[in-house]
């Protein structure tokens, strides 16, 4: 009986917030990726919504009709071994359910790690997506730009993200657009993202990588191709080139503000992939790619952070 | 004076001062009470020194409920500190180490303990044993859980403790990124535990083959013992994984070497891979004891045999089997790509297929019984929705696309949630006041233990439900604070609440234990649930230190009720002469010396390392030219017990 009670302020609740607010990042996507995301989410949670409430059914059914104060007072439970025909129901309907769901994973999972569909046409922009405690770097080696905390893309444009990380493993989330996925020292992982509305969403790091993990958070501005274009050649017209000295500067741990550089530190400082990966065990290293970050100066990132991220 | 810098704690807070003050006054008042009371020598000799394996389940329990006080305290801090958007009751730094040591208390140092301490009590009793076999062993592996145990819980007051969450990730745990002690104490603190952990494992398994009553064929083992059989496997498999990842750590940290930098040939990645083959598995050595007691239990109260013995058992070997093949799914987000992420993604479903085998036996056990709602029961029951809501939001998790978008959210924390609390602890809850007359002699009160479980469970729900949402809302793990516009407010304040609601119900548990020590009858007979049916029930209670007085005889999973039932006779055989283990002191002195080491470790104090490391050795020297042939308790002391129980044991 309880349990109708506790599923009953469950669903309330959901629906007062479902209702009250503004609907879930994760199924209000805006792009492809995120939108096949959002519906295997909607998928699994109807299918396993119907086992929860057989589940619950049958137990309800089985306290109401077999409690001792509804049976006489000498009744003896009979003695059940197991019914072959009974554990083959309960083995097969799990299976059944289980192998659809493993058809929907497989299926979507190719989907969301490959180029999205109707853009494999398309020449992706590359943008290398870096992190550094606790800040993103954006290189645009194709627009010869960098900027910091803070990301422009066009909308209906491949986008090949690759993710790398100069210190702690952290995870480059974008909920309205695409899953997340690790950057780290040591490789480089690709992020296949495609836009499909202008607008402005909220990237955050999602990996605990230390003590300024809560504020490690980017913009990302959605705009057609034209405003995208003239904002790059904005920033060649103001911004300042970005040199070795100021980024190792930037690589130091804290946090910044928005940021915008002409020219990328791929140039000085190349992403771990090829022969400059860190399982590149076989070729004599030309670069380090370890960070020189100082671990011990921690707390200066209070009188840096000049930005307030949120989004919403 | 430079030498005692290094045991400085980092980051300083007032609260970190009122603890030290709080330990140091407890400790003190604590030895002034034993001494007062003149307890030591009891103390020593009947508790400290023991090979009881009901006595040293009991240590475990004990342990384990300060250690669930100690991880809740923490778990509230959390919620309070997210309570409301910009809070400043914790920094960042003070934040992250209260996460990461409630993750380690709870699952190394509380549902561990927890479970090992039930199976001690349990297992020998179900079948039929009057010990386990290597007591000594036994007795070892709680002190050195134990010194694993403090040796962790002093970290926050000497030296600092670990920050870089239970799961410990390189390069954030290495020396760059976490240079205080704390993942030094991490290290060690696992480490000497662990050890213990593992010689548990081989004793049980052992136990469990070798010792069982005459008739217990392994298919008439009660499930508890199963359930406890199969964990240990987990265990001997799982354990040495952890035991070797943590040593490289350990020489990442302390002796210069590269396995886990992600420069120089090392790699970070491996720690993940190593961390959760062992992760992984540790998750099912929780849950499958938990599944032995709900079987016991739910039995029991049903007044029913339990429906689908030999699929219960089948279920439960493809678990322990399927359980080192899925560790992949704890990172899908690290880029292996669709074709690894799929086979990963598929296994780790599969696990949903006999685990619902398990929830369905359980519901066709309730089926034309007879249920009584005792307090286990209630938890039981709340278990099989609680629980399966936690399963299913499990295989949406294992949907790896999905999983792009759940990982490293609250999400991901609801879910694991959903499976512990319910799974593990209210199962642990539920065994504790279940077979507590068997361990003390009377039982707890059902009214107030019933209180205490709709606080809980209620709590449990407004704790953790709310996290579902905020997850695909996007609120990340682990983030000390956020911002208001993020909309994250009401429903972190709603899991406060339900936090809070948690935190009455386990204090008026601890309230339980002391009303009913007062005020309980204590004559209840050996079958106070009056429907026990497996082997434990039929000696007295608490029970003696021998178990029982004859060896029983068994013909199958509920000796008990075939007796009750079937004329089955438990006790034929004639009373003669028992022999035991004796007690000693050697299993707390050398797991003191390996508190010595640890510490000594942790602070590169390298005269300390070696001296102790040598005086273990010595000790397992003395050890192995030790004659100890244990005692016998004669037939008369027998007698004598067992008329004291009203009548001998027939």
């Amino acid at each position: 009986m309880k349990f109708k009670w506790i599923v009953l302020t469950f669903m309330i609740t959901i629906a007062t917030v479902l209702a009250g607010c503004e609907p879930l990042l994760v199924l209000d996507p805006k792009g492809p990726q995120a939108e096949t995301t959002a519906n295997v989410i909607w998928i699994s949670i109807i299918t396993m919504a119907v086992i929860v409430i057989v589940v619950i059914a049958m137990l309800v059914n089985m306290l109401v009709k077999y409690r001792a104060s509804k049976q006489p007072v000498d009744y003896e439970p009979p003695h059940i071994e197991g019914n072959p025909i009974v554990e083959g129901i309960i083995v097969g309907i799990p299976i059944l359910i289980v192998a659809f769901l493993s058809v929907v994973s497989v299926m979507s999972t190719y989907a969301v790690e490959g180029t999205p569909e109707g853009y494999e046409e398309q020449e992706p922009l590359v943008i290398y997506a870096s992190s550094s405690n606790w800040k993103w770097h954006f290189s645009y080696p194709e627009q010869d730009i960098e900027t910091v905390n803070y990301l422009f893309i066009p909308t209906n444009q491949a986008i090949e993200f690759r993710l790398y990380s100069h210190g702690t493993i952290s995870s480059f989330w974008i909920p309205q657009l695409a899953g997340q996925k690790y950057a780290m020292a040591d490789m480089v992982n690709t992020l296949n993202v495609v836009a499909e509305e202008p607008g402005e969403y909220v990237g955050r790091n999602a990996n605990f990588n230390g003590e300024g993990f809560a504020e490690n958070t980017f913009n990302v501005t959605a705009m057609p191709h034209d405003e995208f274009d003239t904002w790059i050649e904005e920033i060649h017209e103001t911004a300042d080139p970005l040199t070795e000295e100021k980024f190792t500067e930037l690589l130091e741990p804290g946090h910044l503000g928005l940021m915008t550089f002409t020219g990328t530190h791929q140039d000085f400082k190349p992403a771990p992939e090829g022969e400059n990966g860190g399982h590149d065990h076989g070729a004599p290293k030309e670069n380090d790619t370890e960070s020189d970050s100082d671990g011990n100066s921690h707390d200066e990132h209070s009188e840096s952070e000049e930005t307030d991220h949120s989004n919403h | 004076m430079e030498f005692f810098e290094r045991f400085a704690i980092p980051h300083p807070s007032p609260m970190i001062y009122a603890s030290m003050v709080a330990i140091a006054l407890v400790t003190i008042a604590i030895a002034v009470g034993i001494t007062y009371f003149k307890k030591w020598g009891y103390l020593w000799s009947e508790w400290l020194t023991t090979t009881d394996h009901k006595r040293i389940g009991i240590m475990y329990i004990i342990s384990a409920l300060l250690m669930l006080f100690r991880g809740g305290a923490d778990a509230v801090m959390m919620r309070l500190q997210t309570a409301v958007p910009e809070n400043a009751f914790l920094d960042a730094q003070h934040y992250n180490e209260v996460f990461t040591t409630h993750g380690v208390v709870m699952i190394i140092f509380m549902a561990m303990a927890f479970i090992i301490g039930l199976m001690n009590f349990v297992i020998p009793l179900q079948i039929g044993a009057r010990d386990v076999a290597f007591p000594r062993l036994n007795a070892l592996s709680f002190w050195l859980y134990f010194a694993g145990a403090m040796l962790f819980n002093i970290s926050f007051v000497i030296g600092g403790s670990p920050d870089a969450g239970w799961t410990n990730y390189y390069p954030l745990a290495n020396n760059e990124f976490s240079p205080s002690v704390g993942v030094n104490y991490y290290n060690w603190a696992l480490q000497i535990s662990g050890i213990g952990t593992l010689m548990t494992g081989i004793n049980f398994i052992v136990t469990i083959l070798k010792m069982r009553a005459p008739g217990m064929t392994l298919m008439k083992m009660p499930m508890f013992v199963w359930s406890g059989l199969i964990t240990n496997v987990i265990i001997v498999f799982a354990f040495p994984v952890l035991t070797i990842a943590l040593l490289m750590g350990t020489f990442d940290r302390q002796l210069g070497t590269f396995f886990f930098a992600t420069t120089d040939g090392g790699m970070d990645m491996m720690w993940a891979n190593l961390f959760w083959i062992w992760g992984h598995p540790e998750v099912y050595i929780l849950i499958l004891p938990a599944f032995g007691i709900y079987s016991q239990i739910i039995s029991t109260f049903s007044e029913r045999n339990l429906y689908g013995y030999k699929s219960m058992v089948a279920s439960m070997v493809l678990i322990s089997l399927l359980s080192f093949l899925v560790w992949l799914h704890h990172f899908f987000t690290m880029g292996q790509g669709a074709l690894t992420n799929s086979i990963f993604s598929v296994t780790t479903m599969a696990i949903a297929v006999p685990t619902g085998i398990k929830i369905f036996n359980w519901l066709l056990t309730m089926w034309k019984g007879k249920i009584r709602f005792t307090t286990p029961m209630m938890y039981s029951i709340a278990f099989i929705p609680l629980f399966t809501i936690g399963g299913v939001t499990g295989v949406m998790l294992g949907i790896a696309s999905a999983d792009y978008q759940y990982h490293n959210t609250m999400f991901l924390v609801a879910h694991f949630h959903n499976v512990i609390i319910p799974g593990v602890v209210f199962a642990m809850i539920a065994g504790l006041i279940y077979w507590w007359p068997k361990m003390f002699g009377f039982m707890l009160n059902e009214k107030i233990g019933k209180w205490a479980f709709w606080f809980i469970t209620v709590g449990f729900c407004f704790s953790f439900f709310p996290m579902y949402i905020t997850g695909l809302d996007g609120q990340a793990r682990r983030m000390y604070t956020y911002s208001e516009s993020t909309g994250f407010g009401p429903l972190n304040m709603l899991s406060f609440f339900g936090a809070g609601l948690m935190a009455i119900g386990f204090a008026v548990l601890v309230y339980n234990i002391y009303y009913s020590f007062r005020k309980s009858p204590r004559n209840i007979g050996d079958d106070p649930w009056n429907g026990g049916r497996s082997l434990e029930w039929a000696t007295h209670n608490p029970v003696p230190e021998y178990n029982f007085a004859v060896t029983p005889h068994v013909i199958s999973s509920e000796a008990l009720w075939d007796q009750k039932k079937r004329g089955h006779q438990i006790f034929r055989d004639k009373i003669e002469k028992i022999h035991m283990p004796n007690n000693t002191g050697w299993p707390i002195m050398v797991a003191g010396l390996f508190f010595v080491f640890g510490f000594s470790f942790i602070f590169n104090i390298w005269a300390g390392v070696i001296l102790s490391a040598i005086a273990i050795f010595g000790f397992m020297g003395y050890r192995s030219f030790e004659k100890d042939d244990g005692r016998y308790i004669s037939v008369e002391e027998i007698k004598e017990t067992e008329d004291k129980f009203g009548g001998a044991n027939k």
